[in-house]
């Protein structure tokens, strides 16, 4: 099986054997992946039963629940690695969960759809539409993308909080783009942060 | 229903009883010798007795939860989850489901006859507690050259039990399954309970509890079952199935007989609970449940529960579940993610309320067979 663009950046550099939350994890397939190929204690969070169902059927431990609520139970540097992949524009307190992931892992993978890609400016400019792209299919009222962010927006974030960024990867489709021009070229961005 | 075929081992089977000379120390510092076992075992012991799986029952269940019921001729309360090719496969795992301590199918309870008077123990049955349940499965196990177990897996005070399995024998529970369940009795819980003691206390004929030559104080017992049973249901359950309907009449009697559907339904259910159970077991089993705070007995800290464990677990609870709701099977996760423990958690849609693990669940059944697989 192939992992999304994303997800095999983060499968690249997780070490073996590491301890991994991966929080929005849908149906375990990131989870499988390093556990099958890395021998990885991997556990997950994700707000969707049906996901849930699927994930633990593959023998995987995931808990039902929500980033925005249930991350609190969890101890500080309990895991290696805390992962979003893909969540982070869905939270209503994406600050919050972004503090709660770098209490909780010693390192945070975070990656998102980047809002300022040419095409979604393109399709803004002039269509004067909420853009609907491949990464963002769903349109403005069914869309659980509440908080849009950019490249340059998270950036910003991460210096602002004193969020040490550890490394950088952006992807257009399949392919690799450059950091410099990234937020304007990169469809999604991949993100490895501490606070150590 | 499926069928199983008798095993050369005497001591494995349908219908197995085991008298075990004990004796079993209880929390109350209590010893009970002899101590009676009742129980059933499906499939086939691996030659290194690694496929074993502990099904824990419910406060009114029986160990037939996968064969028929010899007593009813109805088939195993629980055949939907247990049996050849089944969530929990009886071609994979061997399968042991035990009648709890304190109870009336044919493991000790105030019923048997304690040895010192010749007589049936009743008031004089030592109180148990949901641990001392779990002691005595333990004790079964080692009659059975069972080390550790697979999985142990119950709904409802079979999940306290396998709590407690977890808690007590940490190594000897690969896997925990833990459905519709809680750590703990809150004040609510315990507060229906004591109703439902005060009913069958109530009740001319339960004579201090000393009624084996007689009567059984079944009018207390019904109604202890009626106030029980409500808890067992929803609300919307509960209305949708018979709302205000009249039962069997065009207008209301301006009496005081089953006007309503639901008057019937809870009477029906109350009396055909008195043909099947003891009145005193059923207050000594309430009794452990309402005892039952697994972080009491762990300083406090129901993580201090799970320290250090490398059991998996996997909790499941339902969204109309108000007997034990969802926040209950919660605070088990969080504290079993403080102790570090491999957690499952998901909470399922069902409009049938805590009897919904019984009832048709697939999804259910899905998560349950998906991680009993997983185990290797």
């Amino acid at each position: 099986m192939t992992l999304r663009a994303d997800l095999a950046v983060i499968a690249r550099h997780v070490p073996d054997g590491a301890r991994v939350l991966d929080v929005g994890c849908g149906d375990g397939e990131l989870m499988a992946a390093l556990r099958d190929t890395r021998g990885v204690d991997a556990r997950g969070l994700e707000i969707d039963r049906g996901n849930v169902a699927a994930a633990v059927a593959r023998g995987l431990s995931v808990i039902q629940g929500d980033a925005d609520v249930d991350l609190a139970g969890y101890p500080d540097q309990s895991f290696d690695y805390a992962i979003l992949s893909q969540t982070l524009q869905t939270a209503r307190a994406p600050d919050r969960v972004l503090d709660e992931l770098l209490r909780i892992g010693r390192h945070a993978f975070v990656s998102f759809p980047n809002f300022a890609h040419w095409r979604v400016r393109l399709s803004l400019l002039w269509g004067g539409r909420m853009p609907v792209t491949r990464l963002l299919p769903e349109r403005w009222y069914d869309t659980p993308n509440i908080h849009h962010l950019t490249v340059d927006d998270f950036r910003a974030h991460v210096a602002d909080r004193k969020i040490t960024v550890e490394g950088a990867w952006f992807l257009s489709g399949d392919k690799s783009t450059g950091g410099a021009a990234a937020n304007f070229l990169a469809e999604h961005a991949v993100f490895l942060l501490t606070r150590n | 229903m499926p069928d199983f075929p008798a095993p050369a081992d005497p001591r494995f089977g349908l219908a197995r009883r085991v008298t075990l000379p004990g004796p079993l120390t209880l929390d109350s510092g209590a010893r009970l010798s002899p101590v009676d076992i009742a129980y059933e075992t499906y499939g086939t012991l691996a030659a290194d007795a690694g496929n074993a799986l502990l099904i824990c029952h419910a406060l009114t269940m029986d160990q037939h939860v996968a064969g028929p019921n010899p007593r009813t001729g109805k088939q195993g309360w629980w055949t939907r989850m247990v049996g050849p090719g089944r969530p929990i496969d009886t071609d994979r795992f061997f399968v042991v489901c035990a009648n709890v301590l304190g109870s009336c199918m044919g493991s000790s309870g105030p019923a048997s006859i304690d040895p010192a008077t010749g007589c049936p123990y009743g008031m004089d049955f030592p109180v148990i507690t949901i641990r001392d349940m779990v002691r005595a499965q333990a004790m079964l196990l080692d009659h059975l050259g069972i080390g550790t177990l697979a999985g142990v897996v119950g709904g409802s005070m079979g999940g306290m039990q396998a709590l407690s399995w977890a808690a007590t024998y940490p190594d000897r529970v690969r896997a925990a399954v833990v459905i519709a369940s809680t750590a703990r009795h809150t004040a609510q819980n315990i507060a229906f309970h004591e109703v439902g003691r005060q009913a069958v206390m109530a009740d001319p004929k339960w004579r201090d509890g000393a009624y084996y030559d007689g009567d059984p104080p079944a009018a207390g017992l019904a109604v202890a079952r009626m106030a029980a049973h409500i808890t067992y249901l929803s609300e919307a359950g509960l209305t949708e199935k018979f709302g205000r309907r009249l039962q069997a009449r065009e207008q209301k009697s301006f009496g005081f007989d089953a006007d309503f559907q639901i008057e019937s339904y809870l009477r029906y259910q109350g009396l055909s609970f008195t043909d099947r159970f003891d009145a005193n077991s059923y207050l000594y089993i309430t009794r452990a449940m309402d005892y039952f705070d697994l972080a009491e007995e762990h300083g406090g800290l129901l993580a201090n529960a799970f320290r250090g464990t490398a059991t998996r677990f996997c909790l499941v609870s339902f969204d109309t579940d108000w007997l034990y709701p969802t926040a209950e099977s919660r605070s088990i996760v969080q504290a079993l993610n403080a102790a570090g423990a491999r957690v499952s958690f998901v909470e399922l849609t069902s409009p049938y309320g805590h009897d919904a693990f019984l009832l048709d669940a697939p999804e259910l059944e899905r998560v349950v067979g998906g991680f009993m697989a997983a185990d290797r």
